[in-house]
């Protein structure tokens, strides 16, 4: 039985739509600029709320990232909305030069990320974006797990001087952490306290690391479950605390491994404690069309697949 | 007209002609010295680039990054960064000998614009394609957003017009009504690979934005008797509801006859001999950096 439990399921993208209509009404200098999928990202409170700060851009996203590399150079926090594949592939360039080499307060924000994305299938499903970005010098890179998180990082972003990448998704997926939290860039929060194995999980996966918990407690297993919500800085005194104590990790994410949380945690380790590694992830595939549950089966990112993880890592102590 | 404005007015030709010989000095010496860079633009632009700073532009003398309550400019073509890095330290913005730094290791002069290393006058990096005329749109609505009533100005380059990018953002301001920007377009014909119209043509570029909806004007770029005129005409025709657009025809190179009207000297360096002829044919007015 997890220490955790839900009540309600909602999506984040949600999270990030409340988070931008609370700093309209707070912060005088956010706008918003999306391009022409105001439903989609959550966006038609702020715009309802704040027509005058609210750019429709149309299907136009490598002018978006300039028009808002151009409105934050006198003080204005632009906020893009597009879904997580039109936010980094398809403008790299304008985001590299425009925004993060040219140091550009500009918060880049990306919904439908991963296969969660559905039935719209692997030219929609990213499973690249945080591998792109948290490459880019000067850009931070954060990845919320629910309603509560996702909304608290849309308002701790605004605080925040400087490019960020802000990646969130579709499905309804439990509510987890509390309504009320401060959200702390690169500060990475452990969720239950172990001593076998450290999970280390970002997004969607971090419920399912929390299930896996659960069902490895059953099994005597005593596993601790961190979540790096901030791919960039990654919070390696966490990690590297975590792992002082159990000597192995699992990294979970709805992402590819190459490139992803589980890669940054590798550098790590490699680089100051060589330690077992194992990583759930997507295995260098595109995605396809189904229905989310399915998908994150079929593709290794279920609770299952960190449950057998952990025992792999374990016999490799 | 009375004798006295007449007479200020080709007085002001005189030295902006004085400004811009030493500009041009200044280009094919950062050019050479490191023997990389793009003369051939730079010097077509160089006209422009004078007029504007030294006669146009509302800006502060003290470089402030916001840019608020003061005009702001953004070069979308950054490869002429020589003409630009010379015309702003010739306008105060940083020491004149840091023109010598141009390219080279640890310098704020970098080959393309950039923002890193603090040079003042450049707000953001350019130099990949396309991406200025949106920043400058961006910056415009901004401020408007504020109540700012300065001006943005923007120059894009000829063979740049084949960026995808620039069309989006064409159709945007228009949408928009972006009318406290003025973009201007260095129609020189020519781009890496040689003319614009073998490479890639433009076909009729005026029509094209026009039928985007901007106000589209023209002037002679490398001719300070046309180009003044034209430039104040674009900023009296600001804020009738339509994004500007002055479509100014340069010849690539002017000023230095060897380098004009070809594409060849878009992106190389002259040779000792080369520097020397270049200068035998440019006035030393302001004294060489």
């Amino acid at each position: 039985m997890t220490k955790y439990t839900f009540t309600e399921k909602q999506d984040t993208r949600s999270g990030f739509g409340a988070g931008l209509l609370e700093l309209g009404r707070t912060n005088s200098k956010v706008v918003a600029l999306c391009a022409d999928l105001t439903g989609s990202l959550k966006m038609g409170d702020f715009k309802k709320e704040f027509p005058d700060r609210f750019f429709q851009v149309g299907i136009a996203e490598a002018n978006m990232m300039g028009l808002a590399a151009g409105m934050s150079i006198n003080g204005l926090i632009p906020f893009t909305g597009t879904f997580a594949n039109f936010s980094t592939g398809r403008v790299y360039d304008q985001i590299r030069q425009s925004i993060a080499y040219s140091e550009k307060n500009v918060k880049i924000c990306a919904s439908h990320a991963g296969v969660t994305l559905g039935e719209d299938g692997a030219t929609h499903q990213i499973l690249e974006d945080l591998g792109m970005m948290k490459m880019l010098p000067n850009m931070t890179v954060i990845n919320p797990c629910d309603f509560n998180q996702t909304k608290a990082a849309t308002i701790a972003i605004a605080d925040h001087h400087g490019p960020v990448y802000l990646r969130f998704g579709r499905p309804k997926v439990p509510i987890f952490t509390p309504d009320d939290q401060q959200f702390e860039i690169g500060r990475a929060i452990r969720f239950t306290e172990g001593h076998d194995v450290s999970i280390f999980a970002t997004g969607h996966l971090l419920w399912h690391a929390i299930e896996a918990e659960a069902k490895l407690a059953d099994q005597g297993i005593s596993a601790e479950v961190i979540n790096i919500h901030t791919i960039k800085p990654l919070d390696q005194q966490a990690v590297l605390a975590s792992i002082s104590k159990t000597k192995c990790a699992v990294s979970a994410e709805e992402h590819q491994l190459n490139g992803g949380l589980g890669d940054s945690i590798a550098q790590l380790l490699a680089r100051t404690q060589p330690t077992p590694l194992e990583m759930v992830g997507v295995d260098d595939q595109f995605g396809e069309s189904g229905k989310p549950a399915d998908l994150m089966e079929k593709y290794g990112l279920s609770t299952n697949d960190i449950f057998e993880a952990v025992l792999k890592v374990l016999e490799r102590k | 007209m009375n004798n006295t404005t007449q007479e200020t007015a080709s007085t002001k030709i005189e030295e902006l002609n004085k400004i811009a010989s030493q500009v041009r000095r200044d280009i094919v010496r950062m050019v050479h010295a490191c023997q990389s860079g793009h003369p051939g633009a730079s010097l077509g632009c160089t006209e422009f680039f004078v007029a504007l700073y030294f006669k146009f532009l509302r800006h502060h003398a003290h470089f402030n990054m916001s840019g608020e309550g003061e005009d702001l400019f953004f070069l979308s073509n950054g490869h002429i960064s020589p003409v630009w890095y010379s015309v702003l330290a010739r306008s105060g913005y940083f020491p004149l000998e840091e023109l010598n730094t141009f390219r080279k290791i640890n310098s704020r002069l970098q080959g393309h614009p950039a923002t890193e290393e603090g040079l003042p006058g450049v707000r953001v990096a350019s130099g990949s394609l396309g991406q200025g005329l949106s920043v400058a749109i961006g910056a415009a609505q901004a401020k408007k957003q504020i109540n700012d009533p300065n001006l943005v100005f923007v120059l894009m380059g000829d063979g740049e017009q084949q960026e995808g990018q620039i069309w989006e953002a064409a159709m945007y301001a228009a949408h928009y009504g972006v009318d406290n920007l003025i973009a201007t377009l260095d129609y020189n014909g020519q781009q890496i690979d040689g003319p614009v119209d073998e490479i890639m043509s433009l076909k009729n570029i005026k029509a094209k934005w026009e039928a985007f909806g901007w106000d589209v004007l023209d002037s002679q770029g490398n001719d300070f008797e046309s180009l003044l005129p034209a430039m104040q005409h674009a900023i009296d025709r600001t804020g009738n509801g339509k994004p500007i657009i002055n479509i100014m025809t340069t010849q690539m190179g002017q000023g230095v006859d060897f380098m004009v009207g070809t594409h060849k000297w878009h992106g190389i360096a002259p040779n000792d001999e080369q520097l020397a002829s270049a200068l035998a044919q440019l006035e030393e007015t302001l004294g060489d950096y």
